[in-house]
């Protein structure tokens, strides 16, 4: 599937907080449905560069979730306000326009395709990388491949989207598991402690790991899959002007030396396709 | 429709070398690239003799209206490039211009008898913002070293020499000068300024390698002033370039004698934004002429 050419203005049709951080849709009338594990380029219309200052590049974001909308398909983004880009994208408001160029990059790939063997798989979100577990923790449930997810967080200001993204009626969906650093949901302490337990059971061989957080986090998540023996996805970030491969500025070091681009050549790595993830 | 050294062009907007992959960009945007390509030419990455892998990252950091890259001219080298790129760069509807950089005489050569030899390629242009080893001096920054060099390559090619100035010198017009005695056909301006950041959590110095080379539309002023300058004591076609997203961006170098014009920042923002200059160039000629 390839990306419509160029950008596109598509419309802020919501934009609401969620804990620490901000969940916004947009409605994108062109462009087909992403996959799960694919990113957007994104600038707002109005309020991005034209003062002569920043933030003058799109940022790119990753998918949250999607759905059919009546005229296109919603795309919904989860976004935590740490610089001028985030910080415009968090104060969005409904009947704006934001130019989106996508959707970019590679997809996660299912469990069985990753390992043959494999039987079901294990979800690892921290922070705000816990929005492409969203929209792949739904597209597995409706293919009925057994999951566990596990998602955890600073603290209260530093979290966000479960309601929205991880709850059915109400209630946390009865198969995530929480973590935190200062104890206010869930285990207290990191998310990787819970993968940690979890790649110690019988059955962990038949799994497949898929990841999205900070670096720390996703080098954690490597090096124990590794130990453990367990294929993992990385759902990996980097500095980006372009998401279309023409910038170079995306370069993730690969283990034999020399780079991935990430847009082209992720933003979803296996986990032994990298060298150690360092903070970019 | 442009007249650049013998080529026809359908509009004076190509692109910056090293600011649009179109084969990457093909696989992203499939066919529609073609059918639709935003430039009048297109300029490949620069080529190096060997395969380079570019930078350790951080390569690139955001600056007010623009951004500082530090990407380390990452390519498959002159063997890979002859068989894998250009093969695949052939198949653009546009003329093709190969970009090169080696550190000795001898080198340069080899890439420029290599891409002579090749009919898919229109033009090469040569990028001198890189160390003669046997000097330690820059290339792009010493007029003599800038005619010395023109003087063993201009024999070895029929094809279009261009020569892309480094703006980081007092004076690119003695450089311009010295490229137009050596023989280029053609001299393109301005690459990427030396500049520095300062990442706010570490306090140290980025991208990366602590430098690298700001462009967008923050250095759009220097590049009108130096392609002043230089439009002033040369006689060759001029390639414009520093900060250009829009038509009107355009025209200011236009007016200032560029026979093209180049875009490369505004493409990481709009993927089209080469074909939105040129329409949009193109109505502001056709809106002067009403005026009329």
């Amino acid at each position: 599937m390839t990306a419509p050419f160029g950008r596109r203005l598509c419309e802020v049709t919501a934009n609401q907080a969620t804990g620490g951080y901000r969940l916004f849709s947009l409605l994108d009338r062109e462009g087909p449905a992403p996959e799960p594990g694919q990113f957007y380029m994104l600038a707002a219309e109005h309020g991005w560069g034209e003062g002569g200052g920043r933030p003058f590049l799109p940022r790119a974001i990753s998918v949250a979730e999607m759905a059919p909308a009546k005229e296109g398909v919603r795309l919904d983004f989860l976004v935590e306000g740490v610089g001028p880009g985030t910080d415009r994208l968090c104060e969005l408001e409904a009947g704006e326009e934001v130019w989106v160029a996508g959707p970019l990059g590679n997809s996660f790939e299912t469990p069985k395709q990753v390992n043959p063997d494999a039987a079901g798989a294990i979800l690892v979100g921290g922070g705000i990388g816990t929005a492409p577990m969203a929209i792949w923790r739904r597209h597995l449930v409706e293919r009925g491949i057994p999951l566990r997810v596990l998602l955890g967080f600073r603290n209260r200001e530093h979290s966000g989207g479960l309601t929205e993204l991880f709850c059915a009626g109400g209630t946390l969906c009865p198969d995530v598991r929480l973590a935190s650093e200062d104890g206010h949901a869930g285990h207290q302490g990191y998310v990787t402690d819970l993968l940690a337990t979890m790649l110690t059971g019988d059955d962990a061989g038949s799994a497949v790991v898929y990841s999205c957080g900070p670096p720390a986090m996703l080098e954690a998540v490597r090096t124990l899959c590794a130990e453990h023996g367990v294929a993992c996805e990385l759902a990996m970030e980097s500095p980006m002007a372009c998401g279309f491969g023409a910038c170079f500025g995306c370069a993730v070091p690969k283990p034999d030396g020399g780079y991935l681009r990430l847009c082209v050549d992720g933003p979803i790595v296996r986990g032994d396709a990298v060298a150690e993830v360092a903070h970019a | 429709m442009p007249d650049f050294c013998g080529i026809h062009l359908d509009h004076p907007v190509i692109n910056a070398s090293g600011t649009y992959d179109a084969i990457a960009a093909r696989r992203v945007f499939g066919d529609a690239l073609l059918e639709d390509f935003p430039f009048s030419a297109f300029v490949s990455k620069t080529i190096t003799p060997e395969p380079r892998a570019g930078n350790q990252p951080q390569r690139i950091w955001e600056t007010p209206a623009g951004m500082i890259n530090s990407i380390g001219l990452p390519n498959r080298g002159l063997e890979g490039f002859l068989a894998e790129d250009l093969p695949e760069l052939a198949k653009l509807p546009v003329p093709l211009i190969v970009s090169v950089m080696a550190t000795n005489h001898e080198e340069f050569s080899r890439l420029v008898a290599a891409v002579e030899a090749r009919e898919e390629v229109a033009a090469i242009e040569l990028n001198v913002s890189c160390p003669n080893v046997h000097s330690g001096l820059i290339v792009g920054e010493q007029p003599a070293e800038t005619e010395a060099l023109l003087e063993v390559l201009r024999p070895l090619t029929e094809k279009p020499l261009i020569v892309k100035l480094t703006p980081n010198v007092a004076a690119p017009e003695a450089v311009a000068v010295a490229a137009e005695a050596g023989g280029a056909d053609a001299v393109s301006l301005i690459n990427t300024l030396k500049a520095s950041a300062i990442d706010p959590e570490t306090r140290a110095p980025a991208p990366a390698a602590g430098h690298g080379g700001l462009s967008g539309p923050a250095v759009r002023p220097i590049a009108l002033q130096q392609l002043r300058t230089v439009a002033a004591v040369t006689e060759v076609p001029l390639i414009g370039m520093g900060g250009i997203s829009s038509g009107a961006d355009a025209d200011e170098f236009l007016a200032l004698g560029a026979t093209l014009v180049a875009v490369g920042t505004e493409s990481f923002r709009d993927p089209r934004a080469g074909a939105r200059i040129a329409n949009e160039l193109e109505t502001k000629v056709s809106e002067a002429s009403l005026r009329l």
